[in-house]
């Protein structure tokens, strides 16, 4: 394995490239946002995108999937941090499709996978409750009685909720709030009696959502796993989600750099070019030198969750540390160096800066995974 | 934390069977051992004193191998090995602790630039003599006034039919005083634009008119010299390249000095084979599973994060080289980074150590971490400031407009 794309990948990056430009752009996103679309993407285009092999990316061909693993999902999601394209991919084909690879049954895999590839189906995780990521913390309870489980509890920040037609939620069979054990993992339908949801709407303009379980009834055959072993799961659908984020983050990076960097080519003021001033210069190739890290570490991460890699879980965890970090000084630093437009509504530059602060939340930010590697390394 | 290869050819595989048992035959146990001190590192010359006999002789048998140089041409004494190859020795070398057995400005410096532009002869002559560790070369670049703005320097070389006279001075010369020999820029045209007038030269140190005066360091060594030129007398045919044209070969010589010293940022120990973080949970201990002082546990960590980073990325650019993509312009980068992050790592560790680090004496001893804290701040200047790096990225990479 080495950290180069091969030809097939190219030729994947290239076609995805073409197609969120085109058919997902900046624009889409903002005439969402102004109009208030209720569903927040263009299912029509999510069709197309299914079809380009996107929702099944990480599905392999047995299952109606596309089979192009991670390095495969992080090429696509870059080009959807370079575009902001409103999309369910990271809900349904990364995290919905991650969950049930690993703790459906095969009658899930048999029905759901095929609906999840070619964009019928629409999955969203519900796990976190707590503002600040913390996964294991989990104080929703399930309840197991005559062959069923009751649900009871409160997530958020549910990505596509108010749209899943399918939910994954973390519930607790048994131990205190925080323990790794006891945690279970089910899949809930949507529409199911007692499932409230409340779309939450955000500053980057994507979609969340509340979720609100009383009394909700599912049957045991929806465990997702075993029973209270649920961690094991959950952590690999959010090192899977995390490392798709990275990629995206990396996208984000790298086009408002690179917008950022045509601006500085441009603009004049005093009677030059403001890029041929140093202390602009100096920022800008520093930053260069932190996105191509971020670019290494990027696929590192996915290539290490394509080969099962022991050590996957410390790479995703210093990809997401590197791109959260990284896309929050790179968007920073484009609104700051266009100066007064770059604080415009009407501008494109400040939805990258939005995007980034909203993914870097998701799944766990700078200090989060700082915190967490420390722990990996014995400190 | 490279990228392991998941499957190679069964040439590799047999030659790094083979490669495995040569060095477990030929490296003497002593070179198993990590680097300590300056006195671990062989550089060669005429006036080496080896440390001990193990030390000679792995140069030795080393470099009757070409393995001291493991990617040169076989027909001047390299080792002839292909990437991969050479990437297998040094895993292989790794593997068992090995010790380079040579580090030299001609390796990671003249040698590359002699084989790109060297004439047959020239090539001949000296790039053996490297290989070997026989003849040891310093940089002659900097002068009193021409340190970043390199191509204004003014030590002058006159024609003077069958040989240069060479007259004035250089400053900052690495083991000027050690050397056998320098490779030198001088300027022959007087009346062109900076860069167009300079020469690429090479000459013994021993010449009559070249003297060095020695100049100490904070860190209390004194590895570099003012050297001065005094009517050195210098053959024509050590002339590299053609005249005015020694700044191409300037430039390129510099990028391998930039990967040489970015590089440093990984291979350098600071303080012993510890990381910082095991360090710091020697020294300070743990509360609760964390490191007990909770704001050096996130400096640490971020640093060990970037450094991770940094290493993915050497990787990541020596696989685009081999794949045929361009990497040219990342030099500077990894010298700028590589250069912060080693700089990064010895404030660490000085602070991880507390008063224990700040031990300092005339004949520092094997490992005293304040001479090498003191050494690692010279990272960002030497080879071109961290500032030059970021202009050369500004410029060259960016393609941002100068005024
Ligand atoms: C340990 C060590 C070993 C060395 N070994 C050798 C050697 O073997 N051979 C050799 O020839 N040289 C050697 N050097 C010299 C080294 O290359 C120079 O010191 C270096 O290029 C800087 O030049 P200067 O010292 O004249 O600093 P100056 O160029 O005077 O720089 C002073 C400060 O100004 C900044 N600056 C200068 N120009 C700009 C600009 N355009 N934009 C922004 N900031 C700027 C610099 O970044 C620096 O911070 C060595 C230096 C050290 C420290």
């Amino acid at each position: 394995m080495t950290l180069v794309l091969n030809e097939d990948q190219l030729m994947f990056r290239d076609a995805a490239k073409r197609f969120a430009a085109e058919r997902a752009p900046i624009s889409q996103l903002r005439e969402l946002r102004d109009s208030h679309d209720p569903v927040g993407f263009k299912r029509d285009v999510w069709k197309e995108m299914a079809e380009m092999g996107w929702a099944g990316v990480l599905i392999p061909e047995e299952f109606g999937g596309f089979g192009f693993g991670f390095v495969g999902a992080g090429l696509i999601a870059e080009e959807i941090g370079r575009n902001l394209s409103a999309t369910p991919f990271l809900s349904t084909a990364i995290l919905g499709a991650t969950a049930l690879l690993k703790g459906g049954t095969s009658s899930h895999k048999e029905t759901l996978l095929p609906q999840i590839a070619s964009g019928e189906a629409i999955v969203a995780l519900a796990s976190d409750e707590r503002t600040r990521h913390a996964p294991l913390s989990i104080s929703a309870t399930a309840t197991s009685s005559a062959g069923k489980y009751t649900l009871n509890g409160r997530k958020l920040h549910v990505l596509d909720g108010h749209v899943a037609d399918w939910l994954i939620v973390s519930a607790r069979t048994s131990g205190d709030a925080n323990a790794r054990d006891g945690i279970s993992l089910f899949l809930v339908n949507a529409k199911a009696p007692g499932v409230t949801i409340t779309r939450m709407p955000i500053v980057d303009s994507r979609n969340a959502a509340y979720v609100e379980l009383k009394d909700v009834s599912v049957s045991a055959e929806d465990l997702l796993g075993e029973v209270d072993k649920g961690a094991t799961i959950l952590e690999a659908v959010l090192d899977a989600g995390r490392a798709v984020l990275a990629a995206e983050l990396l996208g984000v990076s790298s086009e408002a750099f690179e917008r950022t960097l045509a601006y500085l080519r441009e603009r004049e003021q005093f009677g030059v070019k403001i890029g041929s001033f140093q202390a602009l210069q100096h920022r800008a190739a520093h930053l260069f030198c932190e996105i191509e890290l971020l670019r290494s570490v990027c696929l590192r991460a996915l290539q290490a969750l394509d080969a099962q890699e022991p050590s996957a879980a410390r790479y995703v965890c210093l990809a997401k540390a590197r791109a959260s970090e990284v896309a929050r000084i790179a968007t920073n630093e484009a609104v700051q160096m266009h100066g007064g437009i770059g604080m415009t509504d009407e501008f494109d530059i400040g939805f990258f800066m939005k995007r980034a602060r909203a993914a870097a939340e998701t799944f766990g930010d700078a200090f989060y995974h700082t915190d967490r590697y420390a722990q990996m390394s014995g400190y | 934390m490279t990228a392991q290869p998941q499957t190679e050819t069964p040439a590799l595989e047999a030659f790094r069977r083979e490669v495995r048992a040569w060095l477990e035959a030929n490296c003497p146990p002593e070179m198993r051992q990590p680097v300590v001190d300056d006195s671990d590192v062989c550089w060669g010359g005429r006036n080496w004193k080896f440390k001990n006999e193990a030390q000679k002789v792995w140069l030795e048998r080393m470099a009757e191998r070409g393995w001291t140089v493991p990617e040169w041409p076989k027909e001047y004494g390299g080792g002839g090995l292909s990437k991969d190859e050479a990437r297998i020795l040094r895993e292989e070398m790794a593997a068992l602790n090995c010790r380079p057995p040579l580090t030299s400005f001609g390796i990671s410096m003249l040698g590359p630039a002699l084989l790109k532009y060297g004439s047959e002869a020239q090539k001949r002559e000296h790039i053996p003599k490297i290989v070997r560790g026989e003849i040891r070369w310093c940089q002659g670049y900097s002068e009193p006034g021409a340190g970043s703005d390199l191509a204004s320097l003014k030590t002058r070389a006159e024609d003077k039919g069958d040989h240069f006279l060479v007259n004035g001075s250089k400053i900052w010369t690495s083991y000027g005083d050690k050397a056998d020999w320098i490779f030198c820029l001088v300027r022959t045209d007087f009346t062109a634009k900076k860069q167009e007038g300079i020469s690429f030269l090479l000459f013994d140190m021993t010449t009559p008119g070249v003297s060095t005066r020695p100049i100490r360091l904070i860190s209390g060594y004194s590895p570099f010299t003012q050297t001065f030129f005094d009517n050195v007398k210098v053959p024509k045919e050590n002339l590299v390249g053609e005249l005015n044209k020694g700044w191409t070969i300037a430039k390129y010589l510099l990028t391998h000095e930039r990967n040489m010293i970015g590089g440093m940022g990984l291979g350098l120990r600071v303080g012993g084979t510890m990381t910082v973080g095991q360090l710091a949970v020697k020294n300070i201990g743990l509360a609760n599973g964390r490191l007990a002082e909770t704001a050096l546990r996130t400096e640490i960590a971020r640093f060990e994060m970037d450094a991770q980073a940094f290493a993915l990325t050497m990787s990541r650019i020596q696989d685009e080289a081999k794949a045929g993509n361009e990497t040219g312009a990342m030099s500077s980068m990894l010298k700028y980074y590589g250069t912060e992050l080693n700089k990064r790592r010895a404030e660490l560790m000085m602070s991880v150590s507390g008063t224990e680090g700040l031990k300092f004496s005339d004949t520092p001893s094997e490992g005293d971490l304040a001479p090498i804290w003191l050494r690692t701040r010279a990272n960002s200047i030497e080879g071109g400031t961290s500032e030059i790096q970021l202009n050369i990225i500004a410029k060259n990479v960016l393609r941002l407009p100068s005024r």
